[in-house]
């Protein structure tokens, strides 16, 4: 075992907000609501008392200046006690990963029983910042003392400091944005546009299966509209059960418009939605009446030299997380997948594969991925290990797999067991 | 023991009120004369410079005068005198040589207020508790501790008159800016605030303050022309809203206006002398009687010996309908519970989350939470398709469509996933809970709540127990009724229970008038003279035509003949007229708003209007159809207490709160004339006029309902 010394983790449940193209139905929502929304939900599913959480971690990838703590705000949700602390966390698309293993470490050390651990993203709300030149002279302003000395330096505004900044999804350390990064991957390891354009197609048409057969929208807590004539959303929203390789050919690459291979289509959309998962010592569970879903066996997380590979992160983390469960690839009956762009799925899958392990696509992304489900970056995490738990549940596997590339050239590999 | 005590700090005499033995401060005979001598004391006392004055209480200031005192006044003179001892302690009070501050926090108000308008300094806290006002009109008096006086002299005619006239009480920022107080400050600083402006005033003398107002101030309120325009409007304010039946604000009116115009002691003698007229007149002891009711009831459970409510911290709702968000948007801002809907299908829910969410959003329009409140209050509400989220649930509301089968399907489904001791309440106004409670697994655990719609605005509940449920059932479903603001009582399991029982034949003889060709408006007329908020006719309309259908065969279904409705109605409902909601009934609607009687109507009906009858034989058709109902369940026990009866009626139809409600109406006409009236109208009208047993009995042994 891994954790020679802890209690064993079980993973209760999991639910989540559908997962939707940003600017679309989820649009009004704050990160903070979608969040409250799944983490309010998995309770009344479970019929939890809300007074057993001990702790409530959140993942963010871009926080709100007004809700730097999510955490803080879903735990203080008026159906738990106010004693619950929190607080969120950071480790770029892995991070309710990072969460969820948080969670479960304070849970095996004995320093909590139940935690509700989670994510969420809305990126349809993020920060849009003003310039530093304007925030400067706002913050000199507002030291004035007199009105004149106020206006004096507002006076020295130009209209370009007026231009408002958006944050980019680049690499601060290269500059390099996320669809070059997984550009330069699949030129590198010699990933087709065709290979790319067919690892999409499955990713829909899993995904389509799954929500018709009503595997996906199992966990999915429907969102309520706010306002009358609003529409209910039951499922995601981004999942094309009708697309073509035909149709996915049509489109331009993006990031090289030339020689380029990334497509809007085999790229995973920007998204709002949140994830949150119920976390418990396995005695506990027992305890309190509940049949866990599956347990952590072990995680690892790694993380590679961003100017390289940046996706490839996974080639490192996941050997490391089967070495602790001290089991083999091999013995892996279901995997999860993150899919950031069908070049880096296919590039990690190529990475294992050198390895020696042999890829057996009937077990990964059984329900699809990111590409067609979405991909609200703080969220993810907790899709992914609510999907593996259930599944591995329905197909009774013994051991299952996450696993998540992220920005900075990370990557997070959690081991799930059945029994 | 004293109710005043006090100790001297540095200059200060720091005085604390706290009458012995009871839940909150009233002004008594015993507290006049301990402030006389407190007076007495700390004007001798050369150590005392100034006076700071708490109430001791944990969250109230001054409830008022002692009403318990006041009902034993037997005639006006004696009613006047306590005015004037009033009067006399306060300007005892303004007069006093050293300077005295109030530290306010809690309830201030009647006499509470007045006594803190005669200190020189106000403090109040910022707590929602805290609340400034003089109700007195309520209850059929005037302010009559020189109130009249002091409040308009203090924050101007207007203002004072917007507060006296309603008996409205006001938050202390609004009292802030009004005027009424001189500082808020939160509760923690209170004391220390408060001496300190004792001790400044004690050091630099009283400081005279200037009344604001503006432009508007002094054009109404600074001089006499503007004065006599703002007394014109108050009275025709006040003769619309109280049709003339209510004295108390007109009395109330004239006090002010007297002594803004004649001065403070004309205005006090004005004062003392309006407000004796007013204590012993049949209004006032009407309004005092509910008072007395109403707060009895909330203590009275319908049981004996009620064990103490379960706590409901979690509310299931199944049904999302108009009633059930009702109850959801009530419960979240009431009561503060966690609230989860039920509904079949998921837009019903958002629907009704979003109507319930409506009543959370209104209270933040009016500005009585703050956004941040307002948005805790909404993630109270949730809902979904499935019964997700009952397993905690303490109460079950089942606000389902009005069908046998359909409930107790919903109770079924509940009994399986509720825990042990829950209780499912069902929400219906026709039909029978044992009926219902039949098919339960725990039928001590069911019982009926009947809501009045809209939920948020109507104030009575009905609960009713049936043959087997169990007290703590009883005491949880009224114990959680208070915890939504609604005055609750507990009724018989019988058809139509109270509220609908004696409406019924009220709304029938209305329709039975129509019919004989007396016009819907001078019916209304009529009944809105005698007090009632709205007319019969507009009822129908509001309630839904549909809906008054259904109740009015139920209880012909249980009664017969007796109170059958009008066949006739059927041919609105048929032709589509359900009223307000359909956008047509026996009124037209535009917009929304209600215009002249649809003259299309009488056609339908086959009358023609005919002039009609003189108003009080409309009043005595109506009036009468509806006692001789209530005195029938009253005999068959459908209310425990003729007071349980008024009250439903006043709170739950709007019965006219003056004339005390039915029962106390009826004992005013006297049961003999209520028989011989009975019978003359049986004569000519019918037998659904024939007195019923128990109005023969009163009448033959001279009874009352009241002692």
């Amino acid at each position: 075992m891994a954790f020679p010394n802890g209690r064993r983790v079980a993973i209760v449940a999991g639910c989540r907000t559908p997962f939707c193209k940003a600017g679309t139905v989820l649009k009004d929502a704050r990160a903070v609501d979608l969040a409250r929304h799944a983490a309010r939900e998995l309770v009344e599913r479970t019929n939890l008392d809300p007074a057993k959480v001990d702790e409530v971690i959140f993942g963010q990838v871009v926080a709100s200046p007004l809700v730097p703590n999510i955490a803080r705000e879903v735990s203080l949700l008026p159906q738990f006690p106010k004693e619950i602390p929190a607080f969120s966390v950071n480790r770029a698309c892995a991070s309710s990963n990072q969460a969820i293993t948080a969670a479960h470490d304070q849970i095996a050390q004995g320093h909590a029983d139940v935690i509700l651990a989670g994510g969420a993203e809305a990126l349809s709300d993020i920060p849009i910042l003003a310039s530093r030149r304007l925030s400067d002279i706002l913050v000199t302003a507002s030291k004035a003392r007199t009105l004149g000395a106020r206006l004096a330096t507002f006076a020295r505004i130009r209209p370009r400091d007026l231009v408002p900044v958006a944050p980019a999804i680049a690499e601060p350390s290269t500059g390099q944005s996320m669809g070059q990064s997984a550009e330069k991957m699949a030129k590198e390891n010699r990933i087709t546009r065709d290979a790319q354009d067919r690892w999409t197609l499955r990713s829909h048409q899993l995904a389509a299966k799954g929500t018709a057969d009503g595997r996906l929208t199992a966990e999915i807590a429907p969102w309520l509209p706010q306002r009358a004539g609003g529409e209910v959303v039951v499922s995601d929203n981004g999942i094309r059960s009708d697309t073509t390789l035909e149709q996915m050919a049509k489109l331009k690459p993006v990031f090289d418009r030339r020689y380029g291979s990334v497509t809007a289509a085999n790229s995973s959309p920007l998204t709002d939605g949140a994830s949150a998962v119920l976390l418990m010592a396995e005695d506990v569970a027992r305890a309190l009446g509940y049949e866990a879903l599956a347990y952590i066996r072990s995680y690892a997380v790694a993380a590679v030299d961003p100017g390289w590979q940046l996706l490839q992160a996974p080639v490192w983390a996941v050997p490391k997380a089967l070495e602790r469960a001290g089991i083999q690839w091999k013995d892996l009956g279901l995997i999860e997948i993150h899919e950031a762009f069908a070049s880096q799925v296919l590039s990690n899958l190529q990475g294992f594969a050198e390895k020696g392990w042999e890829i057996n696509e009937e077990i990964i992304n059984v329900m699809g991925g990111s590409i067609a489900i979405g991909h609200p970056f703080g969220a993810t995490g907790g899709r992914l290990v609510t999907t593996l738990s259930n599944e591995m549940k329905r197909r009774d596997v013994q051991f299952g797999l996450i696993s998540v590339c992220a920005q900075g050239g990370m990557a997070s590999a959690v081991v799930l067991e059945r029994r | 023991m004293a109710a005043i005590t006090w100790e001297v700090a540095e200059g200060v005499a720091v005085v604390t009120l706290d009458c012995p033995g009871a839940p909150v401060n009233v002004i008594s005979q015993a507290v006049k004369d301990e402030v006389y001598a407190m007076l007495l004391a700390l004007e001798r006392d050369p150590n005392v410079r100034a006076v700071a004055f708490f109430s001791g209480k944990a969250d109230n200031f001054i409830a008022g005068a002692d009403i318990e005192e006041f009902v034993q006044l037997k005639s006006a003179a004696e009613a006047e005198q306590l005015s004037r001892d009033g009067q006399a302690m306060l300007d005892r009070v303004a007069q006093f040589s050293k300077p005295i501050a109030v530290g306010v926090h809690g309830a201030c108000l009647g006499g509470g207020l007045e006594f803190a308008m005669a200190c020189h300094y106000r403090v109040a806290t910022d707590h929602p508790k805290t609340q400034l006002g003089l109700p007195e009109v309520q209850l059929g008096i005037l302010p009559g501790a020189s109130g009249c006086q002091r409040l308009p002299r203090l924050i101007g005619a207007r203002a004072a008159l917007d507060i006296i006239l309603a008996g409205r009480s006001e938050r202390a920022a609004k009292a802030l800016r009004l005027g009424m107080v001189d500082e808020v400050v939160p509760p923690s600083i209170l004391r220390d605030v408060t001496i300190a402006a004792a001790r400044r005033m004690a050091d630099r003398g009283v400081m005279l303050r200037r009344r604001r107002g503006g432009l508007m101030g002094l054009l109404l309120d600074g001089n006499p022309l503007g004065r006599l325009l703002v007394f014109r409007l108050a009275r025709k304010q006040v003769l619309s809203q109280t049709k003339g039946n209510y004295p108390a604000p007109l009395a109330a009116l004239e006090a002010v206006r007297h002594g803004l115009t004649h001065g403070m002691a004309a205005g006090l003698q004005r004062e003392a002398r309006l407000f004796g007229e007013l204590a012993v007149g049949d209004v006032s002891r009407k309004l005092v009687q509910i008072f007395f009711a109403t707060r009895d009831l909330k203590k009275d459970f319908g049981v004996p010996d009620a064990p103490s409510p379960a706590e409901v911290r979690r509310l299931g709702i199944v049904g999302s309908g108009f009633m059930g968000s009702g109850i959801a948007g009530t419960a979240v801002v009431q009561a503060g519970v966690d609230v989860r809907l039920k509904d079949s299908d998921l837009p019903r829910v958002a629907k009704g989350i979003i109507a319930a969410r409506a009543i959370v959003d209104e209270r933040l329009t009016r500005r009585r939470i703050s956004r941040y409140e307002h948005a805790r209050l909404v993630a109270l509400l949730s809902g979904g398709d499935s019964y997700a989220g009952f397993g905690g649930a303490g109460l079950v509301i089942e606000a389902v469509f009005e069908e046998l089968e359909v409930k107790r399907q919903v109770l079924r489904e509940c009994e399986a996933i509720l825990p042990a001791g829950a209780v499912f309440a069902t929400n219906t106004s026709t039909i029978p809970i044992a009926r219902i409670a039949e098919v339960a697994r725990r039928p001590e655990q069911v019982i009926g709540m009947h809501f009045f719609s809209p939920v948020a605005r109507m104030p009575l509940l009905e609960v009713i127990p049936s043959g087997s449920t169990a007290p703590q059932t009883v005491s949880t479903a009224v114990g959680f009724g208070r915890r939504l603001g609604k005055t609750v009582i507990v009724v018989r399991d019988a058809p139509g229970f109270w509220v609908n029982r004696i409406l019924g034949p009220y709304m029938n003889e209305a329709a039975h008038l129509l019919l004989s060709g007396v016009g819907a408006e001078d019916i209304d007329r009529a009944m809105v003279r005698f007090g009632f908020p709205v007319g019969p006719i507009t009822l129908l309309d509001e309630v839904g035509l549909d809906v008054a259908q259904h109740a009015g065969e139920v209880l012909e279904g249980a009664f017969g003949e007796r109170l059958a409705p009008p066949k006739a109605l059927a041919a609105m409902v048929k032709d589509g007229r359900l009223g307000r909601k359909a956008g047509k009934g026996f009124f037209t609607y535009r917009g929304g708003k209600k215009g002249p009687v649809d003259s299309s109507v009488y056609p339908l009906l086959g009358v023609q209007p005919n002039g009609g009858i003189p108003t009080a034989d409309i009043v005595q058709r109506l009036m009468y159809a509806m006692l001789n109902e209530a005195a029938r369940a009253v005999a068959e026990g459908v209310v425990h207490t003729p007071r349980d009866g008024d009250i439903g009626a006043i709170y739950g139809f709007g019965f006219p709160p003056f004339r005390g409600g039915p029962l106390r109406y009826f004992d005013d006409q006297g049961a003999d004339h209520v028989y011989a009236d009975l019978s003359r109208l049986a004569e000519r009208l019918g037998p659904r006029f024939e007195p019923c047993p128990a109005i023969v009995e009163l009448a033959r042994a001279r009874k009352r309902f009241y002692p």
